[in-house]
């Protein structure tokens, strides 16, 4: 079954037409179902995204949030929780009207992930919901929970009946599944994962958010490299020396300690976003829009992905360590609570990785990411090779780099380039001067959350940007033999290495890219 | 911050813009179009309150031009501000005696290279917006029937009669979120329409166009009722399996109801000027649905006109006054 099966009817309703682009697509009645409501990815992303889409009215009338989660609550607190994450995350400005409207529509369902009987209150919350506020048996659900506990609801939602609805197949509303990276921590248990959610739910009824990529950011990157002519004739091997790609947070891992230790940098990040950002630079033109062109050209370069022979000169890793980070003193990746004091979890990854295709050939691709760095930023910047012969005497260029062309991802995102400039006066000096454009500032400040576009597409049932299982897996056959060269590492008794909080990495990062007679640029 | 210049021209103004940005520390230059607001001397602090919100969605140049009388001596004041809450930049224009009749001549030269011209009336708004000195100058005019003295209903059909490539009126952009209503009941109920009504206040332009919509997508007959407001009221489509209705008693909140399933309540709010406005500013080519709109309605005004001169057909029986605003 295709999600798009419903679309004809739209074909045949006269009120709608093509070219009327303000109408809104508004989904059809359904509701959601949210497991793992205390978490600080419901509190801060979902709710207050639920919330939004209301306010913005692309919520169909009736729509119905469903909490599950081992407390001893009532609709009332589960509203209230609710409320307060509105409250301080929306986006957008709260409203009584819409809130009261919302907030009939909540339900709250206590129970541990192996009790029958609450996933039987579960279908009977849902049954009564399309009863009362016919949600037309058309429901999501939200696993923002560790995947340890997927396999579990999986089929506690499988056995209580709640992923068919029974009826004959014309009246049947629809069930989904959304689900939160990591996907896996190796390609074996990605497949394992993938084989559990595919055994209760066809892949068109799965969605995998990758939160960091939003719609927006993938439309913005095709809009930039696809609707103009200057770009293109420049992006590649001809021109462009290499490409780094960077995302950085300025915090710790927080509490987020039973998480993080064991994952890593590289699985947490590397895996998902940063290889989904690099697929999107590097790819070819899909032959049209759609979600499916757009899905082969992205596997097509992943799978073009070589991963260098030497890895402990192409690859680096690192811990923060005690320090100051922003005037403030923070402890350090093994003082933090809940992690051993000898874990070798990299809190720092950064991976060299070519692409072996005519574009691309000879040109490294360099990623970075990690915690407690600098500033919170995520670009991609692609570095241009020097002009081939300088008109200029040597030191009239001291000051003058490579071109660069910055896609800045979050926060203000945005393009800048950076090119060489004179300096005003009479001596010839020619410096490195950079040009912004930001959308926040060249369009709306009203740019919808990722989460908001993600959560539309899952209700309107639009898979286009979600990565598919099959992208999933190539992401970890890059992987894995980093992460397995790590870990002999680990054996062999040789740490991650130390950096200082607040700065850019670790001293083997800058090696990395010095080896290869280049720098990393401060974001 | 303000800087006041009395007795200028165009380039004087444009003079005080550079230097205004570079006492501010020459902010990015991210402008996206030209927003040339023609207004009264006493709707200026609400005309520019809107223009305001607007431009953080979208960063203008915002001309605010007030003509002020057309006799004696002519002469071109105006203040300058950037930043200070600006998504851009922000001139306020008056002129008074003979350059009242020659303002595109002060706009022109203050227009953002390449980038694209909205010229906004907030209130009153000349016949044919797009023979305007100043509409001519836009790719998109905005007016606003909704605020018209004699009868909002009657400018409005003025309007549509007046429709040219560009023209938009705010009582159609009023309508976007009934219409999305109205399309997605279409989606999950896909029957045919047999005949519908829309309740709204006596003389409510939206509700005008509303009917003139729905009855050129449905080809039925949509009555126009009244009701006392605020605004629409009510939306009835009806359908062999029983009527899909959204009604909207209070102007906030609204009930929709449709044939087998139970009522169910949605948020429904009247918009703001400045939202409706940010709305007109997404999309600046011709909006093909609201001239196919106009057309109809001016269509369909013109043959019940010649059908009352005919015969002697009674109008919407007036059941209450309802002034109310």
């Amino acid at each position: 079954m295709t999600p798009r099966a419903a679309r004809p009817d739209s074909l045949r309703n006269p009120l709608r037409d093509p070219q009327d682009r303000r109408l809104p697509r508004i989904a059809g009645p359904c509701g959601l179902v949210l497991f793992g409501v205390t978490g600080d990815l419901s509190r801060k992303k979902v709710m207050p995204a639920v919330y939004d889409l209301a306010n913005r009215g692309l919520l169909p009338p009736g729509f119905s949030l469903v909490g599950f989660a081992r407390r001893d609550w009532a609709d009332e607190d589960f509203a209230q929780i609710v409320h307060d994450s509105v409250k301080e995350h929306a986006r957008t400005p709260f409203r009584e009207e819409v809130w009261d409207q919302l907030a009939e529509g909540f339900r709250f369902v206590p129970g541990d992930f192996d009790d029958d009987e609450a996933f039987d209150r579960l279908r009977r919350t849902i049954e009564e919901l399309d009863e009362t506020r016919g949600t037309g048996g058309n429901h999501a659900f939200y696993l923002a929970i560790p995947p340890a506990f997927f396999g579990d609801v999986v089929g506690q939602l499988r056995e209580h009946g709640l992923t068919d609805t029974g009826a004959p197949p014309d009246q049947r509303g629809w069930r989904r599944v959304v689900v939160e990276k990591p996907f896996g921590h190796d390609l074996a248990s990605a497949r394992k994962l993938n084989a559990i959610l595919g055994e209760v739910f066809p892949e068109g009824s799965v969605f995998r958010i990758d939160h960091y990529l939003g719609k927006e950011t993938v439309q913005n990157m095709l809009a930039l490299r696809f609707a103009n002519m200057m770009f293109e004739p420049i992006w590649n091997a001809n021109y462009v020396d290499h490409v780094q790609i960077t995302m950085a947070e300025d915090v710790g891992i927080g509490g987020r300690a039973g998480y993080y230790d064991g994952i890593g940098a590289a699985r947490d990040v590397i895996q998902n976003h940063l290889l989904q950002l690099m697929s999107l630079v590097a790819m070819e033109e899909p032959a049209s829009s759609d979600a499916l062109a757009l899905r082969l050209e992205k596997q097509k370069v992943l799978s073009s992905v070589r991963v260098p022979d030497d890895l402990a000169a192409t690859t680096a890793r690192g811990q923060y360590a005690a320090g100051w980070a922003g005037g403030e003193k923070v402890p350090g990746f093994l003082q933090e609570r809940g992690i051993a004091s000898r874990s070798t979890t990299e809190t720092f990854a950064a991976v060299t990785l070519h692409i072996e295709n005519r574009r691309w050939a000879g040109v490294p691709f360099y990623l970075r990411t990690g915690k407690r760095l600098g500033r919170r930023v995520t670009e991609v910047a692609i570095v241009f090779k020097r002009a081939p012969h300088q008109l200029f005497n040597a030191t009239a260029i001291e000051e003058l780099t490579q071109n660069a062309l910055v896609i800045r991802v979050q926060p203000d995102e945005g393009m800048t380039v950076r090119f060489g400039s004179k300096v005003p006066g009479t001596a010839m000096e020619i410096r490195d001067v950079t040009m912004d454009f930001a959308y926040g500032s060249t369009f709306t400040e009203a740019s919808p959350e990722a989460y908001e576009r993600l959560i539309l597409d899952v209700l309107l049932g639009d898979p286009p940007l979600f990565p598919r299982h099959e992208e999933v897996e190539l992401s970890w056959q890059i992987l894995d033999p980093i992460l397995d060269f790590w870990a002999a590492q680990d054996t062999s008794g040789e740490r991650p290495e130390a950096y200082d909080a607040g700065s850019w990495g670790p001293r083997s990062a800058e090696e990395m890219l010095a080896r290869d007679g280049r720098t990393w640029r401060r974001p | 911050m303000t800087r006041p210049l009395t007795g200028t021209n165009s380039a004087g103004i444009a003079a005080e813009f550079v230097r205004a940005r570079t006492r501010a520390g020459s902010p990015a230059m991210g402008m996206v179009l030209t927003l040339v607001v023609v207004i009264d001397e006493d709707a200026v602090d609400a005309a520019l309150e809107a223009a305001r919100v607007a431009s953080h969605e979208h960063p203008a140049r915002v001309l605010a031009v007030v003509l002020g009388s057309s006799r004696g001596a002519a002469q071109v004041d105006a203040e300058v501000t950037v930043g200070a809450g600006w998504g851009g930049e922000m001139a306020l224009i008056r002129l008074s005696g003979e350059v009242v009749r020659h303002p595109e001549s002060v706009v022109l030269p203050l227009l953002l290279p390449d980038s694209p011209v909205v010229a906004w009336w907030p209130g009153k708004a000349p016949v044919d917006p797009a023979c305007d000195p100043l509409g001519r100058l836009a790719q998109r005019r905005i007016t606003d029937a909704s605020t018209a003295s004699p009868g909002p209903s009657r400018a409005l059909h003025v309007r549509c009669a007046a429709y040219a490539p560009g023209n938009t009126d705010l009582a159609w952009t009023r309508l976007t979120p009934w219409r999305g209503l109205l399309a997605a009941a279409l989606d999950q109920h896909p029957h045919k329409v047999t005949g519908g009504a829309v309740v709204a206040e006596r003389g409510n332009p939206s509700a005008d166009l509303l009917v003139a919509w729905l009855s050129s997508r449905l080809r039925v007959d949509i009555r126009r009722q009244t009701s006392d407001g605020p605004g629409l009221t009510e939306v009835v489509l009806e359908t062999a399996k029983g009527p899909i209705r959204i009604a909207r008693a209070d102007g906030t909140h609204a009930i929709f109801s449709s044939p087998g399933d139970p009522d169910r309540p949605t948020a429904l709010k009247r918009r703001e000027v400045p939202e409706l406005l940010a709305e007109e500013l997404r999309r600046l080519d011709e909006d093909n649905v609201f001239a196919a709109t106009a057309r109809y309605l001016t269509k369909t005004t013109a043959k019940s006109a010649a059908r009352r001169t005919v015969g002697s057909t009674r109008k919407n029986p007036p059941t209450k006054k309802g002034t109310k605003k």
